[in-house]
């Protein structure tokens, strides 16, 4: 809180000597500098692509986005481009359609069967209750490289233990391999769902559900009509974050999402940035493309993103 | 782009979505069923069950194979012991990529946090507060992919010519010759902190930003009027009072920095000697085709999670138990 005294108008203070008072608008005029200096750097990278992304491919290779304001030159060529052309690192629109499909349900189905599993966990007496709480937030902390490749090999060759057949391959070609993307990005996003819809069901007050008990409403009717209403809010905050991690996931998407027509947008690009093939002009205009949605969500929303955020944190 | 590719997806997503509701409809009549005759364990086995389901067969069971696939060879025809491990202990540059692992989950948490709450200290109750912060905040809602073709444009370098990324003008402005960043070794390593840094600074800023408001000012008051300047009010009264959000911060941003794949896939590949465990587990498992090796990764990534785990598993057992 030290900072509170050094805002900008520095008055005098009771019993401070002239001195003492240069001093503190000194370090009041550093703090500023300090604040702005990291606001410009935390900025000026993302601006300098965005120019980048509607200057002329040729312009790009040869010169500085900031010689965009000596020499100013304009196109939406690039993004006609990346997003229609049938040419080599084109067609775009095709892969951001994939990311539309692999996020809504990529979003829908962890958050609804982690609210399901939320209710349950705060709100129904069992036993082992608590143990199944506690491995499943443990779960959250496990890093999910432990189980990609066993769980590709269970799509591609279904699941047998001991010779006998559990569950056969799912054989899935073409546009179907997008199912895979939603199964995995269910299982990777419904720790942390739990988790946070968790501390906010436990929250919920115990009278009242006291109260819908006597009056006679089963569990799931008190799940419907008392408690979903109540943690609406939260919905919101962790429907934002799951958004926001399966839009922008380049991992789950490349490795379940089949072939270059099948994946989401984001995978192609981290490819794409990853080859230094001559393409490499036309990446901002196709960055700007996949950043440009959730970024909007992100500042339209961002009040309900915190929430979460410092609910997942600082409380748990 | 023609229009069935539209139909396709879309009729496919619409498939989901009407089979998802289904077994939701299922589930959740089967519940009411179970509810009517107040059987509350049938009802809490059905509410968990889609969830439990999905992270036993999908997390839980892998993981284990994965751990047992460690000890085999590449397609997993033959056990091999230890190999892998020793491989991993002694090959040049599988040992690289530890080495630079360790660097990463050091330097990463360790300057985010710091910079996040000197920046939180810094715009506390400034004017435009929020403008500041949200500025910061913004590198959250970018993919780190984005981020990483962000920070591309910003390291690129030109052989010839004029350089075009800003980093190397801002050498030649001052009259220094331009480097090939992200070809230098050992530098190129730091340069790929940067972009995660950016990241992961607004969530640190707003973390702690938030745990600074909670700090009583009659205690910051009460230690100004017993003659404590600035520096000392900090280090001894507002750190100690946010020391659980600076630690949540931290053991975050760990986390985080340890799945790390994408920056270093966008950016490097892993050449140049930037690989760092988690991506090197995919290049092993889906490039190279090596399962064993992959999986074997993955196992010391786990390994390294694993005290987090312990420490988050106490605290929350602690927490309940203060509940009660």
């Amino acid at each position: 809180m030290s900072a509170k005294t050094s805002a900008s108008e520095a008055p005098a203070k009771i019993g401070e000597s002239r001195g003492e008072r240069i001093r503190r608008m000194l370090s009041s005029r550093t703090a500023s500098l300090v604040a702005v200096l990291i606001a410009v750097l935390w900025t000026i990278p993302t601006f300098g692509l965005f120019v980048n992304s509607f200057r002329p491919t040729d312009d790009i290779r040869a010169t500085g986005w900031w010689k965009m304001f000596t020499e100013p030159s304009f196109t939406l060529e690039t993004y006609n481009y990346v997003l229609y052309s049938t040419s080599q690192g084109g067609g775009l629109a095709r892969n951001l359609i994939n990311t539309v499909v692999i996020t809504i349900p990529g979003v829908v189905i962890p958050v609804t069967f982690a609210v399901m599993a939320a209710y349950a966990l705060s709100w129904i007496e069992f036993r082992g209750r608590n143990l199944l709480y506690i491995s499943i937030f443990a779960l959250q902390v496990v890093p999910l490289q432990m189980a990609l490749i066993p769980l590709l090999s269970f799509f591609s060759r279904g699941l047998s233990i001991g010779g006998v057949t559990i569950m056969p391959a799912w054989e899935l070609s073409g546009v179907q391999t997008i199912v895979q993307v939603w199964v995995a990005h269910t299982i990777f996003g419904l720790p942390l769902a739990i988790f946070l819809l968790h501390n906010f069901m436990r929250e919920l007050p115990g009278d009242v559900m006291e109260a819908a008990r006597i009056d006679g409403a089963s569990h799931s009717q008190i799940f419907r009509k008392v408690a979903l209403p109540l943690v609406t809010p939260a919905l919101a905050s962790i429907a934002i974050f799951q958004f926001l991690w399966v839009w922008n996931d380049f991992l789950v998407g490349r490795t379940f999402g089949g072939g270059l027509a099948t994946q989401p947008l984001t995978a192609v690009l981290g490819d794409l940035a990853g080859t230094r093939g001559f393409g490499w002009t036309r990446l901002p205009a196709a960055a700007f493309i996949a950043i440009i949605v959730p970024l909007i969500v992100f500042l339209l929303l961002q009040r309900y993103f915190v929430r979460g955020l410092l609910a997942g944190s600082v409380k748990g | 782009m023609e229009i069935t590719d539209l139909t396709d997806r879309f009729g496919l997503l619409l498939v989901g979505l009407v089979a998802f509701a289904a077994v939701l409809m299922a589930l959740y009549g089967i519940a009411e069923l179970a509810s009517r005759r107040n059987r509350s364990k049938l009802v809490a086995f059905i509410f968990l069950l889609p969830a439990v389901l999905f992270l036993a067969v999908g997390l839980v069971y892998p993981a284990i194979r994965t751990l047992f696939m460690s000890f085999y060879n590449k397609d997993g025809s033959e056990f091999i012991g230890l190999d892998n491990y020793h491989w991993a202990l002694t090959d040049p540059s599988a040992l690289q990529t530890l080495i630079n692992t360790a660097l990463w989950i050091i330097v990463v948490p360790l300057v985010s946090t710091a910079l996040g709450l000197l920046y939180a200290v810094l715009i506390d109750g400034r004017r435009g507060e929020r403008t500041y912060k949200a500025l910061v905040f913004l590198p959250m809602g970018i993919s780190f992919v984005g981020a990483s073709i962000i920070w591309r444009f910003v390291y690129q370098y030109n052989g010839t010519g004029e350089q075009i990324g800003l980093l190397n003008q801002l050498l030649v402005w001052v009259g220094i010759e331009p480097v090939n960043w992200l070809n230098t070794f050992p530098i190129n390593n730091f340069l790929l902190m940067v972009v995660l840094i950016w990241i992961e600074v607004g969530f640190a800023t707003v973390v702690l930003s938030a745990a600074l408001k909670g700090v009583p000012t009659e205690i910051i008051e009460a230690a100004r009027i017993d003659g404590a300047n600035s520096s000392q009010i900090f280090w001894n009264v507002t750190v100690p009072s946010i020391r659980s959000a600076i630690i949540v911060v931290a053991v975050t941003v760990f986390i985080a920095t340890l799945k790390l794949f994408d920056i270093v896939r966008a950016m490097t590949r892993g050449e140049h000697k930037t690989d760092v465990l988690a991506h090197n587990m995919w290049d092993q498992a889906l490039r190279l085709g090596n399962d064993g090796r992959g999986a074997t990764m993955a196992v010391l990534l786990f390994a390294l999670v694993i005290p987090v785990v312990i420490y988050q598993v106490y605290n929350v057992r602690r927490q309940q138990l203060e509940a009660r």
